[in-house]
């Protein structure tokens, strides 16, 4: 016994610490470089959030990038109520709303869809589904630009233009592709025997939907309502062509606000109508960011 | 009167058919084995019965009612699953009432029927637990409850001890033969396991390539045969196969064949005529349990024994019994033996043959002659 314990104590070996002392080493450049790199994505955040407590005066005299030396919430009620966008000066709380009023509609409708057509190309095969899914898959893939002019045309015949709606037939159409996808991948895991105990058990098609599947689906449906909040919110392309004014959504409002020619440009009004902008879905990620990674990552129940 | 009537049943799925004309009856109260091995349509059978799998050419009757465009709900039928398919997200209590509300039964008979099912299989502990916080054999039990409380015509079972382990899936087995007893029942019940077929089906069909091989009271599966496929597959370790001719032996018939050592081996049939006039091949079908070490004895106790002498190549003792490997011609024979007076590793032994239980097939049809 004695003999063990002074063994323990005695021996030192060189090459475990020598292997400890790189190891050590790694980690300090890879921590390092880490830091590097976020606070190069950090930088025109930090920017933007300084700005918009910032005078105009002090902006103009010390420039964009500088410590604050003056500090207010004027650029924020500005930005959100008074300040004069594309001839009207009511901010940007009109077209904050109308991006509300666009991406919660449009996100439930797209998702519920999405829900029910993995439902169907995953537990009701039919001939030629996988072709229909194939089919569906291309809206992945085709980039939203190329749909324009489509809907330019379709928008004027059934009298949409310059409306809120119209963006929102825009977004559900624009999403169903991935709504689909992410729906139909993990249903497509679920085991067919509980869809088919459940027809045994005398539930119909709807029943099993609702009572089965969509109890099951909460990581799924978190995952497809965040991307299709995050993404509807932050499109702007639809907006800026299809509303003009006060129908326009916050995306393209900031645009019209960012390039109002005639005035001086107000960095701190801009900087605050932007954070604005942006906090929803920033929220959205807050409260929904594990679930986000976790059903990504999961597969469907064993 | 037959609950479950199936005839000449056909299966494709587009040009592959999977079922040609499957003919089984299951009487009131009868537990039918499906098995073979897995491909053999066994399983898109029982989802045919089910009603979960089209008809393609045949008619399915459950009682006297032509079942074949009946929804599965209608049926009246209750599954059991290989996955046991409980509702992952509704406790116990859920799991089984989804079926009963799913179908409008009044309120006092669904709390009458969980009472009386779930003191049955005694999961009162278990009704407000999700399946997650089952144990294998707790969810299958649940599985079987969630089909009791139905009190079908029919029970199905698709493979339901598949996913036990070995300990459990023999208690388990014990269990649905004390269920089938005491409720009676028609059931179906697919398998491979031909041990669980044995053990527990009042009739087997053994399955093959989607046709029904033989459909029998399990002893008279193991004992005949109706061919080589089934005598193979029946029986853990399988029955020996040795080629032989009939030949003339005095006034009886007999196999022959060649030993080990080259020269030629004769077994006197036990009942030999009919079919099996000398003068031509045959497959001799010889179970393990059928060769024993020779001895006086053991002519005075069975008629049929003929003997060989055979060196023994390998021994595997598993505790209960001694498996040897033994040499006959080029094949080797698997012998199934006391552990007393077991075979050695190289060691001549002689052999005594109960012919009285063995096969003789045609080697062409492959059927029992």
């Amino acid at each position: 016994m004695a003999d063990m314990a002074v063994a323990n104590v005695a021996t030192f070996d060189a090459e475990a610490a020598g292997a400890r002392r790189r190891w050590v080493a790694g980690r300090v450049v890879i921590y390092a470089i880490l830091v590097l790199f976020s606070l190069v994505y950090l930088m025109p955040l930090v920017v933007v959030i300084l700005n918009s407590f910032r005078d105009l005066p002090e902006i103009n005299h010390n420039g964009l990038i500088a410590w604050p030396r003056s500090f207010s919430f004027d650029s924020w009620f500005q930005a959100w109520g008074s300040y004069c966008v594309g001839g009207t000066c009511q901010g940007v709380k009109g077209n904050f709303f109308n991006s509300l009023a666009m991406t919660i509609p449009a996100t439930i409708i797209s998702t519920a869809l999405g829900a029910i057509n993995g439902y169907i190309l995953s537990k009701w095969k039919f001939k030629g589904s996988d072709i229909l899914f194939g089919c569906m898959m291309l809206g992945v893939f085709i980039p939203g630009q190329l749909a324009l002019m489509p809907w330019a045309y379709l928008l004027g015949k059934i009298h949409l233009t310059n409306s809120v709606y119209g963006l929102i037939l825009i977004h559900c159409v624009q999403g169903v592709s991935f709504t689909t996808l992410f729906c139909r991948n993990f249903y497509v895991n679920i085991p067919d025997d509980l869809i088919k105990a459940a027809r045994i058990d005398g539930a119909g098609f709807w029943r099993i939907l609702w009572k089965i599947i969509l109890p099951i689906s909460p990581p799924i449906l978190i995952v497809t309502v965040i991307w299709q909040f995050t993404g509807i919110w932050n499109e702007f392309l639809f907006g800026v062509i299809f509303t003009s004014g006060t129908q326009q959504p916050i995306t393209a409002a900031l645009v019209a606000l960012g390039s109002g020619g005639l005035t001086v440009h107000a960095y701190n009004v801009a900087s605050a109508a932007v954070l604005i902008g942006a906090l929803p879905p920033l929220l959205v990620y807050f409260l929904g960011g594990k679930y986000f990674v976790r059903g990504l990552t999961q597969g469907a129940i064993k | 009167m037959s609950s479950l009537t199936i005839r000449n049943i056909f299966k494709n799925f587009g040009t592959v058919e999977v079922l040609k004309g499957i003919d089984i009856e299951a009487k009131t109260g009868e537990f039918v084995a499906l098995v073979g091995p897995s491909g053999c349509g066994k399983s898109t059978l029982l989802a045919m019965i089910a009603g979960l799998e089209s008809v393609s050419r045949g008619e399915i009757y459950i009682g006297d009612r032509l079942v074949n465009s009946v929804a599965p709900k209608d049926r009246d039928i209750a599954m059991v699953f290989q996955s046991y398919a409980l509702y992952p997200t509704m406790t116990v209590r859920e799991n089984m009432l989804f079926g009963m509300q799913s179908r409008g039964v009044p309120k006092a008979e669904q709390v009458a029927a969980i009472e009386r099912v779930s003191s049955f299989l005694q999961i009162q502990a278990l009704l407000n637990r999700k399946p997650g916080q089952l144990s294998g054999g707790q969810r299958q039990r649940v599985a079987m409850g969630r089909a009791l409380v139905r009190d079908p015509q029919l029970f199905l079972f698709d493979e339901p001890l598949s996913n036990l382990d070995a300990k459990l899936r023999v208690e388990m087995r014990t269990e649905i033969k004390k269920l089938h007893s005491r409720v009676g029942k028609t059931t179906v019940y697919v398998t491979h396991d031909q041990v669980e077929a044995m053990t527990l089906a009042s009739r087997i069909a053994v399955m093959h390539q989607g046709s029904v091989q033989q459909f029998d009271e399990p002893q008279t599966v193991y004992d005949r045969p109706a061919n080589m496929f089934v005598a193979g597959f029946m029986g853990s370790p399988a029955m020996n196969f040795i080629p032989a001719d009939l030949v003339a032996d005095g006034n009886k018939t007999a196999v022959s064949f060649k030993a080990a050592d080259g020269s030629m081996v004769k077994l006197a049939l036990y009942n030999g005529a009919g079919d099996k006039a000398p003068g031509r091949r045959v497959i001799l079908g010889i179970r393990p349990e059928h060769l024993f070490r020779f001895n006086d004895d053991l002519k005075a106790q069975k008629p049929g024994i003929a003997t060989l002498t055979a060196p023994v190549e390998l021994v595997e003792p598993t505790g209960a019994e001694t498996m040897a490997v033994m040499r006959v011609g080029d094949l080797e024979v698997l012998g199934r033996f006391d552990p007393d007076g077991a075979p050695r590793t190289g060691e001549n032994i002689t052999l005594g043959v109960d012919m009285a239980h063995a096969c003789i097939f045609d080697p062409e049809t492959q059927r029992l002659i």
